[in-house]
């Protein structure tokens, strides 16, 4: 498949991920909004990944030049995985003190 | 480097001391003590000085510098703090400390009436001016004179203040201070001048590197340098703070405006006798200045009652009489005058401390009269002061004068004429000062008339020791005329003038023309001093309203007052026009500007800090798409 189709949806996702930030109310799905624009940027690099490996395999087969990418995007799943535990520890924590995961209640910094 | 001078720093030393033990300890050391230590350091350094003098003396004697430590020492610039021990400071020496003493002396009676701690005071200032007039004359280059010249100049503005409750003193303080100011820029600028002109500002080195310097840039270092002796020996234009400081106790007025501090103008002109030389205009505008000051402050003493403001004026045009001696290239002329002048303006002064303090404060010679009677020690040292400086044989002010009017008459024949007017003018108002204080009836109240009496011992020793000096004075300088060889002080000076074309006295005029001259200007003297008698010793003396010119003298010319208009006013109006707009407005303006567009912004700014996520989220998604837009448009 094209490079383009991959690039289209990525940044489909991350669009869809951007508006919900901006413009949902509940924590949580403003949580999963992020993790949206995480796998959007995830699918990106996985996919440039396979691309510039197929292009370097096409002139040596023995070549694994670009594969690492693959890799990375490991290490950014088992890091947003932390990330997830942490916010939602955070979340958690809110829901104990003000009873809501509404985030326009969260606007002590303005006093 | 041998004896007494090795020591030498000590002169300068004790009367320091003298000054922080008085000083700090004023509120409880009792008068007697305070007495003893301010008086008692000046006795010692007037020892030894007598001791260094007996050096100085001796024969094969050279200049001798002594050095203390590096005042200033960087690459290119090294002025260190040093005393120069020769025949001219060694005279200033004895001069100092030894009418120091006296006037010391004289003053643990005169200020008697003070309280512990205000008489302490009064010691400390006195011992604090003696001990930078020392390091003025003992100064082996410009800049050690200038940290004495200030000084004095401080000393100076403290005891003219001393009485700080009268609002009047301070002000007459606090012009004195002024006056000084502008006359110590010019000395200032010279230094600098000199400074970068040479490298060196010790005075042998300037006066080896002068000869080789143009005549322009000779001529406006001693024209600088001439600016501030104006403003320190009260020279026309900046004379008028002398009489003003004659609202500083007697004592003080005899010591700093008489004997000592306002002749610092005469020695720095004649240590820097070797530039002057060098600057024929220069030496010219010294006699000019000199003779003019002379005789108009001459002119003003005629029409004065205050018995201090005579003095004040008759010191002005002494010092100008000096100023015009320097300006006449006769240097031993001029510090012969200091000397004799600080004998008898001294004695006169303190003389006139005697009768204020016998007439409790009262200092309007108007409401004296016929005191000689009631003070005889008194009287008769002041008879002997005027004689003095009225210039009669053999009282030590004919000899220096004629002197001074001999060399003048060389020089000049106007010099000569305005000089002798002068000497007329001076022998007339001092007369008619010492005529109305001592002779006629008694114009005071009868309770004054009752408390009248002769001063305390500790008050009539100086004016005795300073009446003997002020006869004898004069007789270290005794003109060839009257016996060939005698003028030791110009054998003893020579070797600080050989450097310059010196003129030695009496050389162009025959023996017999010059005694003629003499004798028709002491018949002159005489005339004037009867001429006073006869005005103004008879009874039934009141004042009279003077009109026209007798007014103007008055009136002093009226010079504060067109000082006033032309300098004081447009002064203060320049302050308060740069107060109301330039400080007030623009600076002021600019500063609360800054603060205020700061607040102002801040104000704006704040409602960014809204407290709500989604504000923050929206404004970061929007400035990074603003950043890509600029990187794919503009490519920044």
């Amino acid at each position: 498949m094209p490079i383009h189709y991959y690039i289209f949806l990525s940044l489909c996702l991350f669009s869809i991920g951007i508006v919900g930030v901006l413009t949902r109310r509940n924590a949580i799905v403003i949580f999963m909004c992020i993790e949206l624009m995480l796998n959007a940027v995830n699918l990106l690099l996985v996919a440039f990944s396979r691309m510039h490996q197929a292009a370097a395999y096409a002139i040596d087969h023995t070549s694994m030049a670009g594969a690492e990418a693959q890799l990375f995007v490991f290490f950014i799943m088992v890091v947003a995985a932390a990330e997830v535990t942490v916010g939602l520890a955070i979340i958690v924590m809110l829901y104990r003190n003000i009873h809501s995961v509404d985030i326009n209640f969260l606007n002590r910094l303005k006093h | 480097m041998s004896g007494m001078i090795k020591v030498g720093y000590l002169i300068p030393l004790l009367p320091l001391i003298g000054f922080l033990i008085n000083g700090l300890g004023r509120n409880f050391l009792s008068k007697r003590l305070v007495g003893i230590i301010g008086s008692g350091v000046l006795v010692l350094s007037f020892v030894l000085s007598l001791f260094i003098f007996n050096e100085v003396t001796a024969s094969g004697f050279t200049s001798q510098v002594v050095y203390l430590f590096d005042f200033i020492k960087t690459a290119g610039l090294d002025i260190p703090f040093a005393f120069q021990f020769d025949q001219l400071s060694a005279l200033f020496l004895l001069v100092i400390t030894g009418i120091g003493s006296l006037i010391h002396i004289y003053s643990t009676a005169y200020m008697h009436e003070e309280s512990e701690a205000h008489y302490a005071r009064y010691f400390a200032y006195l011992n604090l001016f003696v001990f930078f007039m020392l390091i003025l004359v003992l100064g082996s280059s410009y800049v050690t004179m200038f940290i004495g010249w200030e000084g004095v100049g401080l000393s100076s503005y403290l005891l003219i203040g001393f009485w700080f409750t009268n609002n009047n003193y301070n002000n007459a303080a606090k012009k004195a201070f002024v006056m000084n100011r502008i006359g110590d820029l010019g000395f200032l600028l010279a230094i600098f001048w000199m400074l970068s002109q040479f490298g060196v500002i010790t005075y042998t080195g300037v006066f080896e590197k002068a000869t080789t310097a143009s005549v322009s840039v000779i001529t406006g270092i001693t024209l600088l340098l001439f600016v501030g002796a104006m403003g320190k020996s009260a020279q026309i234009p900046l004379y008028t703070w002398l009489p003003d400081a004659m609202a500083g106790p007697t004592p003080v007025s005899a010591l700093i405006h008489a004997a000592t501090m306002v002749t610092a103008g005469i020695y720095m002109i004649a240590r820097s006798n070797v530039l002057y030389s060098l600057a024929p205009i220069s030496q010219n505008l010294v006699a000019i200045i000199g003779v003019s000051t002379a005789l108009l402050a001459a002119t003003i003493a005629l029409k004065q009652n205050d018995i201090k403001k005579v003095l004040a004026y008759s010191t002005v045009s002494q010092l100008g009489l000096m100023f015009l001696a320097l300006g006449v290239g006769a240097y031993t002329a001029g510090v012969f005058h200091v000397m004799t002048h600080a004998f008898f303006k001294a004695l006169l002064f303190l003389g006139a401390g005697s009768v204020i303090h016998a007439m409790h404060h009262e200092q309007d010679i108007y409401k004296m009269g016929g005191l000689r009677k009631k003070l005889p020690i008194t009287h008769f040292t002041f008879l002997i002061g005027c004689l003095a400086i009225a210039g009669i044989p053999p009282f030590a002010g004919f000899f220096s004068k004629d002197e001074i009017l001999t060399a003048a008459l060389e020089k000049n024949i106007i010099y000569y004429v305005l000089g002798v007017i002068t000497s007329l003018m001076t022998a007339f108002y001092m007369f008619r000062m010492y005529f109305l204080t001592f002779h006629g009836n008694f114009r005071g109240t009868d309770d004054q008339q009752h408390h009248l009496h002769e001063s305390p011992a500790a008050m009539t020793f100086p004016l005795v020791v300073l009446a003997l000096l002020s006869i004898v004075g004069g007789w270290v300088g005794i003109p060839a005329v009257f016996m060939e060889n005698a003028h030791r002080l110009s054998n003893y000076l020579s070797p600080v003038f050989a450097a310059s074309h010196h003129k030695t006295a009496h050389q162009s005029i025959s023996h017999s023309m010059e005694l003629a001259i003499m004798a028709g200007v002491v018949a002159l003297i005489a005339i004037s001093i009867f001429a006073a008698k006869t005005m103004f010793a008879k009874e039934g003396l009141s004042e009279e309203k003077s009109s026209g010119f007798g007014k103007l003298l008055e009136n002093k010319w009226y010079v504060d007052e067109i000082y006033d208009t032309i300098i004081v006013q447009p002064i203060n109006h320049l302050s308060s026009f740069s107060s109301r707009i330039i400080d007030n407005k623009i600076i002021d303006g600019t500063v609360n500007g800054v603060g205020k567009i700061l607040q102002f912004s801040a104000r704006q700014f704040r409602l960014l800090q809204s407290g709500q996520v989604g504000s923050y989220v929206l404004i970061m998604v929007v400035s990074i798409i603003l950043f890509f837009i600029f990187q794919l448009f503009w490519n920044i």
